[in-house]
């Protein structure tokens, strides 16, 4: 599908010109081009190109088994590309964590249970060549009160700001994160998040994987939809609404011809559930018109569609080919 | 921080592969922490040592420089280095199994410097193993040629590097959280044969054929000898040498695979 954008959001307090002029010349945050990974038989990423711009704030959106953990896997060096390339910072991705240029927040383990959050992030800490102080960090990630807390006894919240701490201490360039909320309640979530956000309004370039639209659409400046082990939309969370911009609608139509409705202006997807139609259009005026003056169709509902419908859209369009 | 900057932002790798003294303090004070290692490792042969090598009417005997209570003490301090090194060793089976090796490596310590932490951290407890089980010693029957407890300590606890070895390979081989649960029994069946527990000549011919083959057993010839006064064998060296160079080569093997699977 062509529904590859590039982003062109603007950075405060500079011209566009001088914004396109900075990003041309500066070194990609990442850079990958035609990575591909398999595992056995499961072709778990397909020849994924992607430019980070320092300072962007991305997305990376798709379902469970996307190939989002395993493209993050690539770009921090856990794990080599079958095919294609990685470039951190214009560096393989190890020597970019050597030199604390980028680092993570994974979505699990990566803790020692008998350590306390203060010893793990002294630990820590003491690997790298410079680190922002450990009592920065820990009030950064909102546990300051948890220091001398076993791991093994805090919440799966407090473990995760404690991996945002142990990110933090290198003051990485850029800050990847892997489903960061799974498991965390609303609250959790909201308050992670908003750490997130100050954290990445002094400037850090961040990009994290996640499943929840709503986290996308609230957080990032560009969202990347993967699947299937591709990107299958690039683009702002405006530009992907509006490049699914259309509606759905659904009709009582007996004996409906999928076929013949499917050739109407605009139609996306066709669903005959018994004597409903269901019609995702982007020119719903058109295919309602047709609908009530051309077949015996009653009973319309016209409701626009949410990133969660274009998710479902461009995401299953991808299962179709 | 610079967010559009046409050059890479400099940024200083640490030196020996991020190895460091924090990172050591902080091993030991986890290896420490877990109680079970403290009481099977560190307080297990002491009591060993006071329950067998101490009190019996043998104890005052004459063991060649010194007296049987001392050969009871060298032989404890060889099963608490043992018990020691190797846990140390494998503390490595317990941070593959929850991430923490993975995590490590998006940290700028190397895998090279990170075995090192390990092996460096299971000869400290290995040596405080010995250290404890010849305080005991001065401070109860054990008595041998004051050169003597230097010599049999050194050699007890630079050879238990043996076992470090083998903590590490299992570390790697055995991917569980409890791995020493596993390799405890093991382990006294080393000693056993070892003769750390019954002196190998009463036992019967075939019996002590098997276990000159066993890795304890050069470990503990050298280390007594210098009490007994007998010159150990070249079976001895050999024995020591050989197991080192297997278990050594087996961590060395699982450790590249380990850090090559990505």
């Amino acid at each position: 599908m062509g529904l590859v954008t590039p982003a062109h959001g603007t950075v405060v307090g500079m011209t566009q010109t001088q914004t396109l002029q900075a990003r041309t010349t500066a070194v990609p945050a990442i850079e990958l081009r035609g990575l591909t990974k398999s595992f056995g038989s499961v072709r778990a990423v397909r020849g994924i190109d992607l430019t980070v711009r320092p300072g962007e704030i991305i997305a990376f959106l798709g379902p469970n088994g996307a190939g989002k953990t395993t493209t993050i896997d690539l770009m921090l060096g856990l794990s080599r590309p079958d095919g294609g390339s990685v470039q951190v910072y214009g560096m393989e991705p190890s020597a970019a964590v050597r030199h604390g240029l980028i680092s993570a927040v994974m979505q699990t383990g990566g803790l020692l249970k008998d350590l306390t959050v203060a010893e793990t992030l002294r630990l820590t800490a003491s690997l790298f060549s410079d680190t922002r102080p450990v009592s920065e960090v820990l009030a950064r990630a909102g546990i300051s009160d948890i220091g001398d807390r076993r791991v093994g006894k805090c919440s799966g919240g407090q473990q995760q700001r404690l991996r945002f701490a142990m990110a933090l201490l290198p003051d990485p360039e850029l800050l990847v994160l892997d489903e960061p909320t799974t498991g965390m309640d609303v609250t959790g979530r909201r308050d992670f998040w908003a750490a997130i956000r100050e954290d990445a309004a002094q400037g850090r370039t961040v990009l994290f994987a996640t499943h929840y639209l709503e986290e996308a659409d609230a957080y990032a400046d560009r969202i990347v939809l993967i699947s299937h082990g591709q990107v299958v939309a690039d683009g702002t969370a405006a530009q992907v609404k509006a490049l699914v911009s259309g509606r759905t609608i659904r009709a009582t139509l007996p004996d409906a011809d999928a076929t013949a409705l499917q050739g109407l202006p605009g139609v996306e997807t066709v669903e005959v559930r018994g004597d409903s139609v269901l019609i995702a259009t982007t020119d719903s005026d058109a295919v309602a018109r047709h609908l009530l003056s051309a077949t015996a169709a009653h009973d319309l509902e016209i409701t626009s569609r949410g990133l969660e419908d274009a998710f479902i859209s461009l995401t299953s369009e991808e299962d179709q080919s | 921080m610079t967010t559009a900057n046409a050059t890479v932002p400099e940024r200083a790798v640490p030196p020996l592969g991020g190895f460091n003294t924090t990172l050591l303090r902080i091993e030991l004070r986890r290896l420490l922490r877990n109680r079970r290692t403290v009481i099977f490792s560190i307080v297990l042969p002491v009591v060993f040592f006071l329950l067998f090598g101490t009190g019996k009417d043998y104890s005052l005997k004459n063991a060649g420089h010194g007296n049987v209570a001392s050969y009871v003490m060298i032989s404890m301090a060889l099963y608490g280095a043992m018990l020691s090194t190797t846990a140390g060793g494998a503390m490595v089976s317990t941070e593959r199994s929850q991430g923490w090796s993975r995590q490590l490596r998006l940290t700028p310590l190397t895998p090279t410097a990170y075995i090192a932490v390990k092996v460096l951290v299971a000869m400290l407890l290995g040596g405080l193993s010995v250290v404890v089980v010849y305080l005991a010693g001065t401070f109860t029957q054990a008595q041998m040629d004051h050169h003597l407890w230097w010599e049999t300590a050194l050699i007890a606890w630079v050879g238990s590097l043996v076992f470090a070895a083998f903590g590490v390979f299992m570390g790697y081989l055995l991917p569980s959280d409890n791995v020493m649960q596993i390799l405890g029994p093991g382990l006294a069946l080393l000693a056993f044969l070892g003769g750390l527990f019954t002196p190998l000549d009463q036992m019967g011919q075939t019996f002590q054929t098997i276990a000159k083959l066993t890795p304890m057993y050069g470990l503990s010839e050298l280390a007594h000898a210098p009490l007994t006064g007998d010159a150990p064998g070249w079976a001895a060296v050999v024995n020591v040498l050989a197991w080192l160079a297997v278990f050594a080569g087996g961590a060395a093997w699982r450790f590249r695979r380990d850090t090559a699977r990505v």
